[in-house]
């Protein structure tokens, strides 16, 4: 009974706290509403969110479109001279784009058609692999908790480590070259020929980032109800039909933003390839974001507005990726 | 309840207050060093009278007592390392400090590829240190600071150092180092083979042959490189008959001694004499030496601000030395070059940094930097009167007087590369266009009119 009226006490005691910070607030939030009335405070509540994001998204991209239409060495927008599309022009100029050495910008093509091939290849293997591995982790398997952490244990890791580990094991004198002289086979060029950079490239990147992908395509197989199998089981399908009739159609709607993450994320890529290879051998390896850095950033003659523009064309395609997206959610929520 | 309320309201308002209280009290921490200023000055303006016999130096000094500096200011130094030099470096800025006590100075190592990227682009938005170490003497035109209003000695700055390097650097800085590229050889891994070292007459075909023939019969990985830099490449080809900078101070890539020493690169690449990772991985400087220093290859061309790292690390494990630069239709010919510390426009001290600046180039400091990073002076009265290294290794010193006879056989163009206000243009454009070429993406000719297309399209947006 003491117990009791103790604990009564203690309540009563945490709730008049609780009260009076609730009251504070309502007094502190009261005198604000006053000024700005009751349409007004809601703004006052998203003004940080604001602020953050005019501040380093909305200015940013604002200067971006400055530079693009400006030339001229200087880093300030008010130094700069306007050019009108010639930072455009510059990268589109171009006897047959898909003879990259017969444009004015032949590095820009060519990191355009490298991300092409990129973005196809590695946006093919990672759902492939991301799914398999989904599959596989959803079954009631031994260990099941340990895989599922192990394939997404590259994801924590940083990107630049990704790249430095790979060059470490895939260079000349690299740990696989070690393992395949010890073997007998000989070295292999994988970091100095363009097709096998370009593979290894591709199979880096997979590895890096698979287990985010697999993640999202498991919660969508755990969401499909057990009995829909139970039933197609009595009625004798077999497991090519549970899959192909049951899990891949109600795991598409999961499937399309897993695609068109993968597809934003690809042609996004550079700062594992920055570390692995550098964009190398010659430019086999080079993509749209390492031109931009290399063009903006990286070369003593910086070119602000060619880098500019470059990032706008990039930024065209990555919307109309992102309106994919936003189609496909939308359709999934029909 | 309401009494409650109201002293919980109460309770948040005090702590709100609070909130604000570290404000107040931290006035009189800030107040507190004006009040004792003159406290910290003093030592000052003592300090030279006890440290008189030791620095021996009095130009030092003299601005401390001339123009005492009010406040205690930190000067940010950004540097980069070949090998040992920020070691030597932080005693010299513990001795100025020691000197100057209302000055601090900040060394911020850093990889050479953020003073060579990210250094620009920070000080043109205002946001670069007070001083850094550079290489690319032109990329800051406009932007640094004339030291010849704030030194003590103007003439004496004037008259000691080069007068195009100070031209190029808009009298902004001074050149710590003078370096000239040339090639390191193995030597015991010669005397292995049993094969006699060349003559200095040796072309880049003999030493091809030759060291070919070393690293097969001792089966050495590979037998020849090149750094990764048009810096590098531009002393061969030179010597192989290039004109790179026309009697318009223009550049011109196509020229035959430029194709020639291009295409024997390519038949080293192709052939296995050089490391294929040299050229083709990464995007930035790939230097030889890292093949060198671990035996290799036999024969790495690249430069003297190498000799001391190279010291340090091959220690006994094999002899090396300095070769001349090999000749060709251009002669013999390396590439002047060197490093400056430099001072930034925009520092909210300029006096200090200026301060700094002289004791860095009074001849005692200086020679100590030389003496310990093993450079080669670029400091007039330091070079007449001689530097004692800090080395009684016989191939440092050997490699040392073989790069000091090669200053005398350097082409007039070869000296004025490294000033030439587009410098920056060539360099990186032509180690890509290279790498292109050698991973066969390119023919020789497209990389050649690429290579022109691209110096050309900066040189005019520069003059924009």
């Amino acid at each position: 009974m003491a117990e009791l009226s103790k604990t009564k006490k203690y309540e009563s005691f945490f709730g008049s706290i609780g009260h009076a910070i609730v009251s504070g607030f309502d007094v502190f939030f009261g005198s604000i509403q006053k000024i700005t009335g009751i349409k007004g405070i809601p703004y006052l509540f998203v003004l940080p969110n604001l602020l953050i994001f005019g501040i380093f998204i909305l200015y940013p991209m604002i200067l971006n479109f400055v530079y693009a239409f400006t030339g001229g060495r200087s880093f300030f927008p008010d130094q700069r001279t306007f050019v009108g599309t010639s930072n455009f022009e510059r990268l589109f100029t171009c006897e047959n784009f898909l003879l990259p050495n017969t444009c004015r910008e032949d590095l820009f093509w060519r990191a355009v058609h490298n991300t092409v091939v990129f973005v196809i290849a590695q946006v093919i293997l990672m759902i492939l692999f991301s799914l398999i591995t989904a599959l596989i982790l959803n079954r009631d398997i031994k260990w099941r908790g340990f895989f599922r952490s192990v394939y997404f244990y590259p994801c924590l890791l940083s990107p630049i480590v990704v790249g430095l580990i790979w060059q470490w094991i895939l260079m000349d004198s690299g740990a696989l070259n070690g393992i395949l002289t010890g073997l007998g086979i000989g070295k292999q060029p994988f970091l100095v020929r363009a097709n096998w950079a370009r593979f290894w490239v591709i199979m880096v990147s997979v590895w890096a980032q698979m287990g985010f992908y697999t993640l999202i395509l498991l919660a969508g197989l755990q969401s499909i109800p057990a009995d829909l199998y139970e039933a197609a089981s009595i009625d004798g399908a077999n497991k090519w039909k549970a899959f192909s009739n049951i899990t891949m159609p109600l795991l598409m709607p999961t499937m399309v933003v897993v695609i068109v993450l993968t597809l934003i994320r690809a042609v996004q890529v550079f700062e594992i390839i920055y570390a692995f290879t550098g964009g190398g051998p010659g430019t086999a390896t080079l993509y749209l974001v390492q031109f931009i850095y290399n063009y903006g950033f990286a070369s003593p003659n910086r070119q602000f507005g060619v880098a500019a523009a470059a990032s706008l064309v990039m930024a065209s395609v990555l919307i109309v990726l992102t309106l994919a997206q936003l189609a496909a959610r939308r359709e999934e929520s029909y | 309840m309401k009494i409650k309320i109201l002293f919980f309201m109460f309770l948040i308002s005090a702590l709100i207050l609070g909130a604000c209280a570290p404000v107040e009290v931290e006035e009189p921490v800030v107040e507190e060093p004006v009040v004792e200023e003159p406290v910290v000055e003093e030592p000052v303006v003592e300090e030279p009278e006890v440290e008189e016999p030791e620095v021996e130096e009095p130009e030092v000094e003299e601005p401390v007592v001339e123009d005492p500096i009010a406040d205690v200011v930190e000067l940010r130094f950004m540097y980069y390392a070949d090998g040992v030099e920020a070691e030597v470096m932080q005693p010299l800025l513990d001795a100025f400090m020691a000197q100057n006590e209302d000055i601090v100075v900040l060394l911020d190592v850093v990889p050479y590829s953020t003073v060579d990227e990210q250094l620009p682009v920070q000080v043109e938005a205002g946001q670069g240190p007070d001083l850094a170490r550079i290489t690319n003497f032109a990329a800051f035109r406009g932007l640094l600071l004339d030291l010849r209003a704030l030194v003590s000695n103007p003439d004496y700055y004037q008259a000691n150092f080069p007068a195009p390097v100070l031209n190029a650097l808009g009298y902004g800085g001074f050149p710590d180092a003078y370096t000239v590229t040339g090639p390191f050889v193995n030597q015991t891994l010669f005397e292995q083979a049993g094969i006699d070292l060349p003559g200095d007459d040796a072309t880049w075909e003999d030493w091809t042959d030759l060291t070919q023939a070393v690293a097969e019969a001792t089966g050495t990985a590979y037998a020849i490189g090149i750094d990764r830099t048009g810096h590098r490449v531009a002393g061969p080809a030179m010597s192989m008959g290039a004109t790179l900078i026309d009697a318009n101070d223009d550049f011109t890539i196509d020229t035959e001694g430029f194709r020639a020493f291009v295409d024997l690169m390519k038949s080293w690449h192709d052939e296995g004499l050089m490391p294929e990772e040299l050229w083709l991985t990464g995007d930035a400087l790939n230097n030889c030496i890292d093949w060198f220093k671990t035996a290799d290859m036999v024969m790495c061309m690249t430069g003297s601000w190498m000799i001391g790292g190279t010291a340090a690390d091959v220690g006994d494990a094999f002899d090396w030395l300095v070769v001349p630069n090999p000749t060709g239709a251009g002669g013999s010919t390396g590439i002047a070059g060197g490093s400056a510390v430099v001072a930034f426009a925009d520092t909210e001290h300029p006096e200090a940094v200026a301060r700094l600046m002289e004791f860095l180039y009074a001849p005692e400091n200086y020679a100590a930097f030389s003496a310990g990073t093993l450079a080669l002076p670029a400091q007039v009265e330091v070079a007449q009167t001689g530097v004692d290294f800090d080395s009684d290794n016989p191939s440092v010193l050997a490699a040392l007087s073989a790069f000091t006879a090669e200053v005398p056989k350097l082409q007039e163009q070869a000296v004025f590369l490294n000033v030439h206000p587009f410098a920056f243009a060539y360099y990186r454009n032509s180690a890509s266009r290279i790498a292109q070429y050698l991973a066969g993406e390119l023919t020789l000719d497209e990389m050649i009119t690429n290579l022109q297309s691209d110096i050309d399209t900066a040189i005019a947006e520069a003059g924009d």
